[in-house]
């Protein structure tokens, strides 16, 4: 049964140095509120999964929270690069960052591998190109029954899932709508799950369009209204491109970034 | 203190920008403001404008398209705007059908969701419907791209020495391109973007030359075209060699040639693309100002 907590001690809770980690939302409901939160508590040696690391991920990286980063699509969607990021791999600021890196296909496959309890994941996927060379969780199998060749990925199983949803009950059953992306695949193959909420009702009114995650399968839910900014939650708050086109400049320079973090995620409560 | 090597980081940033294909198209708009003369009154575009109308064209007869964020999502709303109204468009984020008023930043905008027909789950979109064969067309940007269309949005060599330039990765395309029925790709005209060989291969276009698709048992018929801001090149169905079908307008065959890391071949008949019309280009604006021009 999931208890209704505070972020600070779900997170004190749930998330430990060295644990892999994934903190999904497919653009929608990204659960920065949470990942700040890592960053205040000094959690490290993360490694850490998600199909587009976006600015999130930029920003836990750029603070030597992640050892390894597992992942599929790493950029500012519709703005450029993710600079913290890069740093992180080309010069190993501020520290070596160790990549597994798949296809979006792959990456949606091994959540499902992993949810299912499955060792692995089959796919007609990574045909002719180099990423297999550069991946110990990408191989081949043949199928038993036709023969073909196809792909096989590796589940995931975080340590601990992260996510954020539009609402729970107060019991801690989880709704969460729109484009749903991959979070219903990584919770349910994660041995914890966090999720954060923009509102905690009394009754969960039912939606034909909501993935729910029913209470036994969470741990902790905290409310952290607004906790996806800049991502968004439909029906409450929308993405804020402008922060996603602001983030290129700030987080270009080591200083410039060091002072972002430390003014809205440090010194914030 | 900045990220070292700030000169040689450029190179990166660049192909980066062009393979995250940054929504930053109204910058270069301003910055390479060429207008060509037709000669009608006052029909003027930027080099920008011309391909993503041309790459709108290619859609013509296309029932479904896969888009890529930036200037093939560009693309693909322009010819749903214009000539193909009933073009369903698929975002990897699991929309079906979205009908966006306005470019979207991101593939995870809300109106993309908001005006789909259906919303899927990220397995689903990639498994059920991609994966499966039902959608026509993969429409792709690049960041480096070779003779044989195949592509490259993970590293760049930045020589000896030198540790790899980081791109964003693969992304959706590598399955994109193997099992849409077609593939068109745009992206900008240079020798930076097109090599002679690239640093990884990514994606496959034609892989090596003729049969590798077979071989490699990708579905897909492979890429049809590439749009650039110079002309369209297209697969030799001999070799699989991009060869120049056609240039733009105000565009000379030798300034393709020189914009090409390698020997660029060039059809016995190159064409010239038709000028942008007036409502292709009022489209194009109120889609990206984010307006509507239809009643």
């Amino acid at each position: 049964m999931a208890d209704i907590r505070s972020l600070r001690d779900a997170v004190a809770e749930l998330v430990h140095d060295g644990d892999t980690v994934a903190m999904e939302g497919f653009t929608h409901l990204i659960p920065f509120a949470a990942a700040h939160e890592i960053i205040r508590q000094g959690i490290t040696d993360l490694t850490l999964v998600r199909m587009t690391p976006d600015v999130i991920y930029d920003q836990l990286i750029g603070m030597g929270v992640a050892r390894r980063l597992v992942f599929s699509w790493g950029g500012n969607p519709g703005v450029g690069s993710l600079h913290r990021f890069r740093d992180a791999v080309e010069n190993g600021w501020p520290r070596p960052l160790e990549l597994d890196e798949h296809s979006h296909a792959g990456m949606a496959n091994r959540y499902v591998a992993g949810a299912s309890r499955l060792p692995f994941a089959v796919l007609r996927g990574y045909r002719g190109s180099d990423l297999p060379e550069r991946s110990s969780t990408i191989a081949t199998v043949t199928c038993p029954f036709t023969g073909e060749e196809l792909a096989a990925v590796a589940a995931v199983n975080p340590d601990v899932t992260v996510i954020h949803a539009q609402r729970a009950d107060r019991r801690g059953n989880v709704q969460l709508w729109g484009l749903v992306g991959v979070q219903k695949e990584a919770a349910l193959a994660a041995d914890r799950v966090l999720v954060t909420v923009e509102e905690i009702v009394d009754e969960l009114e039912p939606r034909p369009d909501a993935v729910v995650l029913p209470s036994w399968t969470v741990h902790a839910v905290a409310h952290v209204p607004n906790g996806a900014h800049p991502s968004y939650a439909a029906g409450y708050t929308v993405r804020d491109n402008d922060f996603y086109q602001a983030w290129d400049p700030i987080s270009r320079d080591r200083e410039t970034f060091l002072a972002w973090i430390r003014e809205h995620v440090l010194e914030a409560p | 203190m900045t990220v070292n090597n700030t000169a040689t980081d450029t190179a990166t940033d660049t192909a980066t920008d062009t393979a995250t294909d940054t929504a930053t198209d109204t910058a270069t708009d301003t910055a390479t403001d060429t207008a060509t003369d037709t000669g009608s009154p006052a029909v003027t575009w930027t080099p920008d404008e011309l391909m993503t109308v041309n790459a709108a064209r290619a859609l013509s007869g296309s029932r479904t398209c896969f888009v890529g964020i930036g200037l093939p999502s560009a693309a693909a709303n322009l010819a749903r705007r214009t000539s193909e109204p009933d073009l369903v468009l698929i975002y990897e984020s699991g929309t079906l059908g979205s009908k966006p008023s306005r470019l979207p930043l991101s593939i995870g905008d809300g109106e993309l969701a908001a005006t789909a027909d259906a919303v899927v789950s990220v397995p689903e979109i990639f498994n059920y419907w991609l994966q499966a064969g039902r959608i026509d067309v993969g429409f792709l940007g690049a960041a480096q791209v070779d003779r044989f269309a195949n592509i490259n949005t993970t590293v760049i060599d930045r020589g000896p020495g030198r540790s790899e330039g980081r791109l964003p990765g693969a992304g959706g395309a590598p399955e994109i391109a193997a099992s849409c029925g077609k593939v068109l790709m745009v992206l900008r005209h240079s020798r930076r973007n097109f090599v002679e060989k690239l640093d990884f291969v990514t994606t496959v276009g034609h892989g090596s030359g003729p049969g590798d698709r077979a071989r490699l048992g990708l579905l897909g018929e492979g890429p049809v075209a590439v749009i650039t801001d110079l002309g369209v090149l297209r697969p030799d169905p001999e070799t699989a060699q991009l060869v120049l079908t056609e240039i733009h307008p105000g565009v000379t065959v030798p300034q393709v040639i020189e914009a090409t890391g390698w020997k660029l071949r060039i059809a016995d008949t190159v064409g010239v693309t038709e000028p942008p019309t007036q409502a292709e280009l009022a489209a194009l604006r109120a889609l990206k100002s984010g307006g509507d021009t239809r009643a």
